[in-house]
C-alpha cells in the first residue's frame, strides 16, 4: 500500500521534470527546425556554389554583409539543431548509462566548439 | 535511482513499409547531415587559412568522388528539411491519418529528389 502510493509520487515527479524540460527541447527543436528553413534554401542556391569555387570567388562572397550574416545565423542554428537531434538519438539507443552521459556531453562541447570556430572564421574574413 | 522508462522501438521487429522507412530515413539523414557539416568547417578554416590551403581544399572538393558524396548530402538535406516539414504539419496536428501520411510521403520523396536534381543543374550549369 504504503509503496504503490510512493511509486504514484514518483510518476508525479516524472511529469513535472517532462513539463520543465522535455517541453522545453521539444519547442527549441520546432523553433530552430523552422529558422533553418530559409537558411538551408539560401545555402544549397547559392553556398554550394561558392563551396565548390576559387579562392577569391569566396573570399568575394564572404565580403557581402547578407552573405555573412546569412553564414553566421546558418552556422548557429544547424550546430544547435544537430546538437538538439543527436542528443535524442543517444538518449533513444545508447543504453549504457555512463557512456550515454559522456557522449551527451561530448556531442554538446563538439557542437559548440564547431559553432564558435566556425563563426570566428566567417568574421575573420568579413572584417 | 534508475528507473525503468520507455524504450525506443526496437526496429528489427517492425515490417518495413514506407512510412517507417521514411521516418529511420529522417533520423538518419539527421545524423549524417551533422558529419556533413564538418565539411562547412574545412571550407571557412581553409579559406581563413589563405590560397595555398584553400588550393589543397579545393583540389579535392572538386575530385567527381566529392561531388557524388555532395550530391549525396544535397539528398539528405532536402529530404530533411521536406519531412521536416512534414513533421511540423504533423505538430500543428494535420495529416495523421494513413492516408495522408502516405500522400504527404510521396510528397516529400518527390520534392527532395526534384529539389535535388533542380539544385545540380544549377550547379553544373553555372560551375562547369
Amino acid at each position: 500500500m504504503n509503496n504503490s502510493i510512493n511509486d504514484n509520487l514518483i510518476k508525479v515527479e516524472d511529469l513535472k521534470t517532462l513539463k520543465t524540460h522535455g517541453v522545453g527541447h521539444w519547442k527549441l527543436q520546432r523553433i530552430s527546425a523552422i529558422a533553418m528553413v530559409p537558411l538551408v534554401v539560401w545555402f544549397t542556391s547559392s553556398l554550394m556554389l561558392i563551396l565548390m569555387g576559387g579562392y577569391e570567388q569566396s573570399i568575394e562572397w564572404l565580403q557581402s554583409p547578407f552573405n555573412a550574416t546569412g553564414l553566421i545565423l546558418l552556422f548557429g542554428t544547424l550546430y544547435f539543431h544537430a546538437a538538439l537531434g543527436l542528443q535524442v538519438v543517444i538518449e533513444d539507443y545508447v543504453h549504457h548509462e555512463g557512456l550515454k552521459i559522456v557522449s551527451l556531453i561530448l556531442i554538446k562541447l563538439i557542437a559548440f566548439v564547431l559553432g564558435v570556430l566556425s563563426i570566428l572564421c566567417v568574421l575573420k574574413i568579413y572584417l | 535511482m534508475s528507473r525503468q522508462r520507455p524504450l525506443s522501438p526496437h526496429l528489427q521487429i517492425y515490417k518495413p513499409q514506407l512510412t517507417s522507412i521514411l521516418s529511420i530515413l529522417h533520423r538518419g539523414t539527421g545524423v549524417v547531415l551533422s558529419m556533413g557539416s564538418i565539411i562547412l568547417v574545412v571550407w571557412i578554416i581553409a579559406l581563413t587559412l589563405g590560397k595555398d590551403t584553400y588550393l589543397l581544399y579545393s583540389t579535392v572538393i572538386n575530385h567527381w568522388f566529392s561531388h557524388l558524396v555532395l550530391l549525396g548530402f544535397t539528398f539528405g538535406l532536402f529530404y530533411h528539411l521536406s519531412n521536416g516539414i512534414r513533421h511540423l504539419f504533423w505538430d500543428a496536428g494535420y495529416g495523421y491519418d494513413l492516408k495522408h501520411a502516405y500522400i504527404s510521403g510521396g510528397v516529400v520523396v518527390f520534392c527532395s529528389l526534384f529539389l535535388t536534381v533542380l539544385t545540380w543543374l544549377i550547379i553544373y550549369l553555372k560551375v562547369i
